[in-house]
């Protein structure tokens, strides 16, 4: 089997990106081309690297080839494994929707902006994505990751004019450069006791580190790595800089370089490190389920579309860490089955969250173009004018709060399963924090329905609010056909969840060493079971299927008793007052008002209502409401470490008198102390 | 395949059957506990009926969304029981979705349920919704810790392994831990069928309605299909509790005579609970809504005791 040219197609993949990046650049005069070239060589790319990753996964054995660079420790070295091999089919299942959606997306650059420097920056990241996931050298790894973040900083400041874009930008550049100094450390560490970069060189190093230094990479890893994926208490760059990139940039950003966190801890953490003592698998749990409530929490009270997007994120990476977590300490106490179930719905759930996401931000996009505001407070009725995009949207509005037969579905089961297991296979305290893991999953999954539910009610449905929704049409139709590509993923994934299961044996078989896709599919491949002999069992396609047949009979029945009693329609109720209008309807603020009171610990909301009246206060003129909840983090955290920085800052600036004799004196004394350093050894 | 089709009939025809059945005993043991005369038992049977044969009106502002959310919600509700075993240990389909199914699949129904409430543009639905998916939120937890617990002591989320498992140990619920996980799960039960001190199911005023509200635009077979679909799933939650803690009589073959004792248990298991919502629904005034969420914490921590007690006891 070792002739598949998985390596072939997969450099042709990367080709194409990099041909995609200068061609564009080179035809920016003619935007139109420029355009086509963009979106038609991304598209080759994704269609490359897709059949790369069917080609790996069918070869089932690793592909490593590595080109020397003459540089000590550097090469230019790929590992086309199980992993990176799933990240790819994940990235290019997402990067074909998010092409063909921006051919007709970028049309309305063209003249406006300059198409050629966003194909660049959008292949450029393509390209570092890709790399990320497939080199096999720390530095190659760190590398692309510094061009990944740098490529991401020029498409969210793509809109430059914009202060909130800049500023979101900053804070952005910022955050991820802390993220790349740790995974810098982190690497040193790792690197200095292989005595090589490859990753390939790390598993065997890691045995002889000692635990705190053992500890000490974790930590920097795990600091790394949560900052990209946006876990909280470090999330505070994603909702800033996620909603202002363009729509089709914010799809990816949210769909999949935040997951490059999520990849990073996979390959560090079950490969590199070895075999990490259990309260690392127990502070990875504990994050993860302070990220998907929090992160649901502050999702429920937003009203800008694509923000509200942007903490759904938080939400699901806190998903996926539930499931890393319990897989890390299942793999310490001694359960690999446990540990491949929970890695499993991690790594699934990665994909799915990908996938959904990206296609609410395709729709959240679509939005966005033909009504020009992410405001839903003054959105509404857009399921008339779109809807197609409002079918697109519904679906990836019930796959990401986790509802039956759909993909998110089939991920969050899987998480349920191995926490629920967790609390037999563990002892003392961890096994608590199990099912309380589980009921605020729980939380997460009722939150976020209630969520999606204002999310899409809202822009979608009852009467226009304001002006900007009066003359809106559908979105082109390749932009439509991109959403359409991944609703029909989310489809299929979640019906056919039980024939893609298999492709995660390799996977846990190169990070645990065994294969359990077999056990968890019995009954024909019908259904999904946890492996145990009377465990859990699920079976999505027998769900659609039995909804199908008890819906179908039910509407016929009732459309034919419709036809012959009368079926008329008429206003809405009113109260009796004259006609039903968008000041009668409920908006998003007002929808969320229940959970705000309720946690209204959290959210510390402050309001401000002033009326202003002639006669008396109970016949007002006009009314001027206010609203806002505390940004905890940003408040409470990162404001006393800016208020540090400073200080500190300010403090060093005696340092700086601006005199020549000073710095002259300081060179002075650094040569006499490090020839003092040198003499001495 | 054969089997479990038959099966999945007869289980659909009993669901479809008693569920009205124990709307109207609640309703009159209510009724007559306040001391009045009430309606009759078989009064939601001619509701329905009644509402099936009407014409019905479509408000101008609605979407597909509106039109398809009675299916939803009654589709959802009747596969859900199909999954859960009623008379006999065995449900028909319980291989293919177990606790976490019908928990996630009743959440599709609800789902649907505030996306119509919302669609007619009326600020009631709008009310209806928001108030219905706070609710869920807040009792989702509670219900998934005493969800655990059950399942940590049958080692499944599978219903019928769990109905086995209680009938292997049928004086299991007298374990501290089951009493504490029932408590929790009675009061969630209340909170999700939208009954006193929750919400109130005979209230048609805007400051106490939740469930109404959403539905105040359906009219004809849509309303019909709603009342029908909450009735079974009102139905679902309480065979969970009954079955689950308390497994006399269920038959472990669906042979005739095991079946019909198995129906005559469930019945008398079905109306003992019903007995228990009316004298809670009797005794208790309506929560505020801000002290609801007080009440689903009590819930929450019973089920939080209940799973610490499975392993001190």
């Amino acid at each position: 089997m070792n002739s598949l040219p998985v390596g072939e197609t997969f450099a042709l993949g990367l080709l194409a990106y990099t041909v995609g990046a200068f061609a564009s650049l080179a035809s920016w005069r003619r935007p139109k081309l420029a355009r086509y070239l963009c979106c038609g060589s991304a598209l080759a790319g994704a269609v490359l690297e897709g059949c790369a990753a069917i080609l790996g996964l069918l070869q089932g054995t690793p592909v490593r080839w590595s080109i020397p660079s003459g540089v000590p420790l550097f090469a230019y070295s790929f590992s086309y494994d199980a992993l990176a091999g799933f990240l790819d089919l994940t990235l290019a299942i997402l990067v074909a929707a998010v092409a063909i959606y921006s051919f007709s997306y970028l049309k309305e650059f063209e003249g406006r902006r300059n198409i050629g420097i966003f194909g660049l920056l959008f292949h450029l990241l393509l390209l570092s994505l890709t790399i990320v996931f497939t080199s096999a050298n720390a530095f190659l790894f760190l590398i692309a990751w510094e061009v990944m973040a740098l490529a991401a900083y020029g498409l969210v400041t793509f809109y430059h004019e914009d202060p909130e874009a800049r500023r979101a930008g900053l804070l952005y550049i910022i955050m991820a450069h802390i993220d790349a100094g740790c995974l810098l450390l982190g690497f040193a560490l790792l690197t200095q006791a292989s005595g090589s970069a490859e990753f390939s060189s790390f598993h065997a190093a890691a045995a002889q580190l000692s635990s705190s230094q053992q500890a000490a990479a974790f930590v920097l890893f795990f600091l790394g790595f949560s900052i990209k994926a946006g876990v909280i208490p470090f999330h505070i760059w994603l909702p800033a800089a996620h909603p202002v990139a363009p729509s089709n940039i914010s799809a990816l950003l949210s769909g999949i370089v935040i997951k490059t966190g999520i990849y990073g801890m996979a390959r560090i953490f079950f490969d590199a490190l070895g075999v990490l003592p259990a309260w690392a698998g127990v502070f990875v749990l504990i994050l993860g389920v302070a990220s998907a409530v929090l992160g649901v929490l502050y999702a429920l009270m937003e009203h800008d579309l694509k923000r509200l997007l942007a903490y759904h994120s938080i939400e699901n990476i806190g998903i996926i860490l539930m499931g890393l977590g319990s897989a890390l300490i299942f793999r310490v106490t001694g359960h690999p089955q446990l540990a491949a179930l929970a890695l499993i719905a991690a790594m699934f759930h990665t994909m799915n969250h990908a996938i959904f996401k990206c296609l609410l931000f395709l729709g959240a996009g679509s939005v966005l173009h033909s009504t020009g505001t992410r405001n839903m407070d003054k959105l509404g009725g857009l399921i008339r004018p779109m809807p197609v995009t409002a079918f697109c949207f519904l679906i990836g509005a019930a796959a990401i709060s986790g509802l039956p037969p759909l993909n998110g579905f089939v991920s969050e089961w899987l998480t349920y399963q191995s926490l629920l297991a967790g609390f037999g296979a563990t002892g003392g305290l961890t096994r608590i924090l199990f099912p309380i893991a589980g009921s605020m999953l729980a939380l997460t999954g009722a939150l976020a329905a209630a969520c999606f539910v204002k999310a899409f009610a809202i822009t979608f449905l009852a009467l226009p609010r304001g002006a900007e929704s009066g003359h809106v049409h559908e979105v082109p139709r390749s932009m439509l056909a991109g959403m359409g590509w991944l609703t029909m993923a989310c489809a299929v994934l979640g019906l056919g969840a039980t024939w893609f299961l298999p492709v995660f044996d390799a996977m846990t078989e190169q990070l645990l060493g065994l294969r359990v896709g077999t056990n968890l599919i019995t009954s024909n491949g019908l259904v999904l079971s946890v492996g145990t002999p009377h465990g859990g069992t699920v079976s999505t396609a027998i769900i659609g299927v039995g909804l199908l047949i008890l819906l179908v009979p039910t509407a016929f029945l009732v459309s034919r008793g419709a036809r012959r009693f009368a079926r008329t329609h008429g206003p809405t109720w009113d109260c009796g007052l004259p006609g039903l209008s968008d000041d009668n309807e409920y908006t998003a603020t007002a929808f969320s008002k229940a959970l705000r009171m309720i946690f209204s610990a959290l959210y510390q909301p402050r309001r401000e209502i002033q009326a202003v009246f002639d006669v008396s206060p109970y016949y007002p003129k006009e009314i001027h409401f206010e609203s806002e909840i505390e940004p905890t983090f940003e408040k409470r955290l990162y404001a006393p470490l800016q208020g540090l920085i400073l200080w500190f800052s300010t403090r060093m600036r005696a340092v700086q008198a601006g005199s020549v004799h000073a710095y002259l004196a300081y060179i002075f004394i650094t040569l006499v102390v490090l020839l003092l350093l040198i003499s001495r050894q | 395949m054969i089997e479990v089709l038959v099966k999945s009939v007869i289980q659909l025809i009993l669901l479809l059957l008693v569920a009205p059945l124990i709307t109207g005993i609640i309703r009159t043991l209510k009724a007559r506990l306040q001391t009045r005369r009430g309606p009759d038992i078989v009064q939601p049977y001619r509701d329905i009926l009644k509402l099936l044969r009407k014409g019905m009106v479509i408000p101008n502002t609605a979407s597909w969304i509106f039109s398809a959310t009675p299916y939803i919600v009654f589709g959802t509700a009747a596969l859900v029981g199909l999954m859960i075993p009623m008379t006999a240990t065995d449900a028909p389909l319980s291989l293919f979705g177990g606790v976490l199914a019908v928990v996630y699949l009743l959440a599709l129904g609800r789902f649907f349920l505030a996306l119509g409430g919302l669609d007619t543009g009326s600020s009631f639905g709008g009310l209806g919704s928001s108030r219905e998916m706070t609710i869920s939120a807040i009792a989702e937890p509670a219900m998934m810790l005493a969800i655990f617990t059950v399942a940590l002591s049958a080692n499944s989320t599978n219903l019928s392994e769990m109905a086995r498992s209680a009938v292997s140990q049928s004086w299991r619920f007298l374990a501290p831990s089951q009493i504490l996980a029932f408590s929790g799960l009675f009061i969630v039960l209340i909170a999700e069928t939208g009954r006193i001190p929750v919400d109130n199911p005979a209230t048609h005023l805007e400051l106490t309605m939740i469930h109404e509200a959403m539905l105040l635009e359906y009219s004809g077979p849509y309303l019909a299909l709603i009342e029908w679909g909450a009735s079974i799933k009102q139905l679902v939650l309480m065979t969970l509790l009954v079955n689950t803690f308390f497994p006399f009589g269920l038959s472990s073959s669906w042979m005739v005579s095991g079946l019909s004792l198995g129906l005559v248990f469930y019945l008398l298991k079905l109306f003992l609970l019903a007995c228990c919502i009316v004298l809670v629904e009797t005794t208790n005034a309506k929560l505020r809504l801000f002290r609801v969420p007080e009440l689903l914490a009590v819930a929450f921590i019973l089920g939080a005791l209940a799973l610490i007690s499975t392993f001190l006891f």
